[in-house]
C-alpha cells in the first residue's frame, strides 16, 4: 500500500538529505516527494509517497521522527487528508487533431498553457488517479514529454 | 568579540570536556593552536580511528561524553568506524573535525571530503558551521544532542575560515531545539500496566541492555529484581548491571549466551526488556522468540519499539526515570517454582570447555585473568571468539566494568578504547583482551599508553586465526579454511602462501611490546599463564602478554544464525 507522509522539518541546508538518506539507508522506496517552504520560512515541508505496509511505514515514521531536525511526521494515510499533484504535458498536436485535444483537456479540467506548431502544453491539477487517467487518455494523441511534481497533501482535521 | 576557536574552546570547556584525543593536519591548525595553552589534556594518538575509539573507551567507563578532534579530508574518513561503532552502540561522542575553507567546499579542494555527507548514517547529528555566528550554539547542541535521549555519536565539522572568524555571539547557558524532545518520563498508565504485568506473571525474566548502563540505573535494575525475585539476563552490552554472582542471574542471552538464560527466555511468560533492543543475535528466530511470553519494552527510543519483536507493553522513557516509577508499585514475591526451575538450568548447564591439563585452552585465561584481578578490573575486549569467552568466563558485577563493540563489531576497537578507558578511571585494572587478529589493528596505539604511562594490560589469546570466522567455516562451511589463518602453516590455497612448517607466527607480538615500549611477555604453557598475568599486572605501566592459546577451540553455546534460541549447539561432536 502507498502511504503519503507528511514531514514539517526545519528549513536548514542538508535536511532534506537527512531525510532521503535515511529512507533510502534502511532499504525503502520512495514513489514521489516534494519539498518547500511553509508559512513559516524556518520550516519547509516534504511530502513523500512510500510504498509499504503497515509496520514497515510505522519503523519509518519513528525513524524519521528521531532525526533532530524534523518537527513532526504525520502518515497521513492513517487519516482523512486531501492529495494533489500537479503534471504539465507536453502533447503533439497539429491541425488535425487540436480541437479534440482541446475538448479532452477541457473535459478533464485541464488548462492548455502554451500552444506551439506542433505541440502544445497543458497542466492537469488533481489527485494522482485523476492525473494518472488524463494522461492515459491523452496518451493516443502522442505525449512528448511529461512533468508530474508529486504528490503534496495536507490533513482535514481542523487546527 | 571571539574568534571561532576561542567560541570553540570555551564551548568545551562549558560542556565539561576534561580530554580531548586527536590528530592534527592543515585545517585544524588553528585549533591545535588554541588547544596549545587551554586546560585540557589532548591524548595525541597515531590514527584517527584510535583516536574516536579511545574517546568511546573513555565514555563508556566514565559515562562522560567521549571527545576527539581530526582534520579534514582523511583525518575525517579514518574517524568513520570509530564514529559508526559509537553509533551502532548509543555512546555519547563529540568529534570535532577540520574542513577546508567555506569558500572553496565543492571545489575538490586539497584534504576535501563531504564529511557531512560521508558521517551522516554513522551519527546521530553533524553540522557543518558555514557562519561562525553559530558556532558557539552548535557546540552547546552537539554536546547536548550526543548526552541525551539514546546517546550518540555527534561531529561538528568546522571550516577553516570559520576557525578564524571572529564573532559577538555568547556560548549558550542552556540548549533549546524545538526538533528534539526526547521523552524521559515513561508515561504513567504504561508504567502501571507493566507493574499489574509483573505482579501477576508466575514466570518473569529481565532481558537488560545496554540502556541501563546509560541510564546509570544498575542500581534500580538490581533492585526490582530482588524485590519481585525477577531472574535477569543480560545483552553482551547490559554486562554489568546486574552482579553476575548473584543467585538471580542468569549471565548473558542469544547466540553464544548461556543455556539457562536462552532456556529461561524461551519458557518465560513475561518479558521484560530494560533497555536492551531485541538484537538479530539475541533473538534468533524472531517467530520463535519468548513463545509464551508477553512482551514488555522499556527504552528510550520510540523506534525501538516492535522494531523486531512485537511489543505488548511499551514504556517509552529513560529507564533510571521509569524503574524509579515502577518500583513501589511491584510486589514483593518468591516465585519458589520458577526459580527452583532455573537454579536447575544452571546447574546442569554451566559454561564449559576442554579441562585436558596439557592444553592452554583460552576460557582457562580468562578465568585467571578474573581471579586475578577479584572481579574488579574494567574488561575491554576486541571482537571475535575471546570477545564471547570474556563475556562467558568473567563475572561482571558493576556497570561500566565489561567496554565491546557490540553492534558494528569492530576488530581494532579494544586496544584504544580500553587506553580510553584507563584514562578515564586511573584508578581500576584496565585489560584489553584482544585475539591476534585484532591485536594488528591498532596496535600502533599502545606507544600513547607507555608515553602517558597508563598502565593498560593487553592479553593476546593468539590461536593463529581469525577464531570466529573460522568457527564458522568448521561448522558450516565444511572445515575449509578461506583466509582466516594468521600464521604460516595451513593457508588456504587460494592465498598462494607455501606451507612453510616451522616458520614463526608473524608478527613477534613480544618483540612488537617492547619496540612500542611495552613490557611484553609471552605464555606457551597452561603453567606459565598465572606467573605471566601476575607480571604484568604488577608491572607499573603498559604490558602484552600473548597466550599461544588451542588454535582450534570453539565458543559454545552456539545458537546457528536464525535457529530459534532453544537449538543451541553445545559441542563439535
Ligand atoms: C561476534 C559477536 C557476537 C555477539 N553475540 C551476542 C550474544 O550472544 N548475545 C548478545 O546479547 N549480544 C551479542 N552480540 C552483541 C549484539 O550484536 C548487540 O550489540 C547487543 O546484543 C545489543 O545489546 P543491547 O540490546 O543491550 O543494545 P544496545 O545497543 O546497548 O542498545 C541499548 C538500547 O537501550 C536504549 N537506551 C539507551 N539509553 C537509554 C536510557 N537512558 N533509557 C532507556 N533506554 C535507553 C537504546 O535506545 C537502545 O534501544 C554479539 C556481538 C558480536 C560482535
Ligand atoms: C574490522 C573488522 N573486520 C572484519 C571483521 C570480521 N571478523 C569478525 S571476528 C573476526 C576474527 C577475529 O580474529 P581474532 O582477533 O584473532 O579473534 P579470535 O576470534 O581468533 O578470538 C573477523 C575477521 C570484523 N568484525 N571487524
Ligand atoms: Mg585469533
Amino acid at each position: 500500500m502507498k502511504h503519503v507522509i507528511s514531514i514539517m522539518v526545519e528549513n536548514r541546508p542538508g535536511v532534506l538529505a537527512r531525510v532521503i538518506g535515511l529512507i533510502s539507508g534502511r532499504g525503502y522506496n520512495i514513489d514521489s516527494l516534494n519539498v518547500a517552504p511553509t508559512q513559516d520560512v524556518t520550516t519547509s515541508r516534504i511530502t513523500m509517497t512510500v510504498p509499504g505496509d503497515d509496520r514497515v511505514l510505522e519503523q519509518v515514521t519513528k525513524q524519521l521522527n528521531k532525526l533532530v531536525d524534523v518537527i513532526k511526521v504525520f502518515d497521513l494515510t492513517e487519516r482523512k487528508y486531501i492529495d494533489r499533484e500537479l503534471a504539465l504535458v507536453k502533447v503533439f498536436s497539429s491541425t488535425k487533431n487540436r480541437s479534440a485535444v482541446i475538448e479532452l483537456a477541457a473535459l478533464c479540467r485541464a488548462e492548455i498553457v502554451a500552444v506551439q506548431n506542433k505541440a502544445m502544453i497543458i497542466q492537469m491539477v488533481g489527485a494522482t488517479d485523476a492525473v494518472d487517467n488524463f494522461l492515459e487518455l491523452i496518451k493516443p494523441h502522442g505525449i512528448v514529454d511529461v512533468s508530474r511534481t508529486g504528490v503534496i497533501a495536507m490533513g482535514k482535521a481542523e487546527g | 568579540m571571539r574568534t571561532g576557536v576561542e567560541c570553540l574552546m570555551d564551548g568545551l570547556k562549558k560542556a565539561g570536556v576534561q580530554i580531548i584525543f586527536g590528530l592534527p593536519g592543515g585545517s585544524v591548525l588553528d585549533i591545535f593552536n588554541g588547544l596549545y595553552n587551554a586546560a585540557f589534556e589532548f591524548v595525541l594518538a597515531r590514527h584517527e580511528q584510535g583516536a574516536t575509539h579511545m574517546a568511546d573507551g573513555y565514555a563508556r567507563a566514565t559515562g562522560r561524553v567521549g571527545c576527539c578532534l581530526v582534520t579534514s579530508g582523511p583525518g575525517a574518513t579514518n574517524a568513520v568506524t570509530g564514529l559508526g561503532t559509537a553509533y551502532m552502540d548509543s555512546i555519547p561522542l563529540v568529534c570535532i573535525s577540520g574542513q577546508v575553507p567555506t569558500h572553496m567546499i565543492g571545489n575538490d579542494a586539497f584534504q576535501e571530503a563531504d564529511t557531512t555527507g560521508i558521517t551522516r548514517p554513522v551519527t546521530k547529528h553533524n553540522y557543518l558551521v558555514r557562519n561562525v555566528d553559530d558556532l558557539p550554539r552548535i557546540i552547546a547542541e552537539a554536546f547536548y544532542i550526543a548526552s541525551t535521549g539514546k546517546p550518540g555519536p555527534v561531529l561538528v565539522d568546522i571550516p577553516k575560515d570559520v576557525q578564524r572568524g571572529s564573532t559577538a555571539a555568547p556560548s549558550p547557558n542552556e540548549v533549546k531545539i524545538r526538533s528534539y524532545n526526547p521523552t524521559t518520563e515513561g508515561h504513567p498508565r504504561q508504567i502501571e500496566k507493566l507493574a499489574e504485568a509483573i505482579n501477576k506473571a508466575k514466570k518473569p525474566l529481565l532481558y537488560v541492555g545496554g540502556g541501563a548502563i546509560a541510564a546509570n540505573a544498575a542500581a534500580e535494575v538490581t533492585q526490582l529484581a530482588r524485590k519481585a525475585k525477577i531472574p535477569v539476563t543480560t545483552t553482551l552490552l547490559g554486562l554489568g548491571a546486574f552482579p553476575e554472582t548473584d543467585a538471580l542471574a542468569l549471565r548473558m542471552l542469544g547466540m553464544h549466551g548461556s543455556v539457562t538464560a536462552n532456556y529461561a527466555t524461551h519458557h518465560c511468560d513475561l518479558l521484560v526488556s530494560v533497555g536492551a533492543r531485541f538484537d538479530d543475535r539475541v533473538t534468533g528466530k524472531i517467530a520463535e522468540f519468548a513463545p509464551h511470553a508477553k512482551i514488555a519494552h522499556i527504552d528510550i527510543d520510540p523506534s525501538a519499539i516492535s522494531k523486531s519483536v512485537p511489543v505488548d507493553i511499551p514504556v517509552v522513557g529513560d529507564v533510571k526515570q521509569v524503574l524509579k516509577v515502577l518500583l513501589p508499585l511491584v510486589e514483593s514475591k518468591e516465585r519458589a517454582e520458577w526459580l527452583a526451575q532455573i537454579q536447575e538450568w544452571k546447574q546442569k548447564h554451566p559454561f564449559v570447555y576442554d579441562q585436558d591439563e596439557s592444553k592452554l585452552m583460552p576460557q582457562y585465561v580468562i578465568e585467571q585473568i578474573y581471579a586475578l584481578t577479584k572481579g574488579d578490573a574494567i574488561i575491554v575486549t576486541e571482537v571475535g571468539q575471546h570477545q564471547m569467552w570474556s563475556a562467558q568466563y568473567y563475572k561482571y558485577t558493576k556497570p561500566r566494568t565489561f567496554i565491546s563493540s557490540g553492534g558494528l563489531g569492530t576488530m581494532g576497537f579494544g586496544l584504544p578504547a580500553a587506553i580510553g578507558a584507563q584514562f578515564g578511571r586511573p584508578d581500576k585494572i584496565v585489560v584489553d583482551i584482544s585475539g591476534d587478529g585484532s591485536a594488528q589493528m591498532n596496535f600502533q596505539e599502545l606507544v600513547v599508553a607507555v608515553e602517558h604511562k597508563v598502565p593498560i594490560k593487553v592479553v593476546i589469546l593468539n590461536n593463529g586465526y581469525l577464531g570466529m570466522v573460522r568457527q564458522w567455516q568448521e561448522m558450516f562451511y565444511k572445515r575449509q579454511y578461506s583466509a582466516t589463518c594468521l600464521g604460516q602453516t595451513a593457508r588456504g590455497k587460494n592465498e598462494k602462501i607455501k606451507d612453510r612448517p616451522g616458520t614463526p607466527y608473524l608478527p613477534d607480538f613480544v618483540k612488537l611490546a617492547e619496540a612500542h615500549g611495552a613490557l611484553g611477555l609471552r605464555a606457551k604453557t597452561r603453567a606459565a599463564v598465572v606467573p605471566m598475568l601476575a607480571k604484568a599486572f604488577e608491572a607499573d605501566g603498559p604490558a602484552v602478554v600473548e597466550c599461544l592459546v588451542e588454535p582450534e577451540a570453539n565458543v559454545f553455546p552456539m545458537v546457528p544464525a536464525g535457529a530459534s534460541l532453544t537449538e543451541m549447539i553445545q559441542s563439535m561432536a
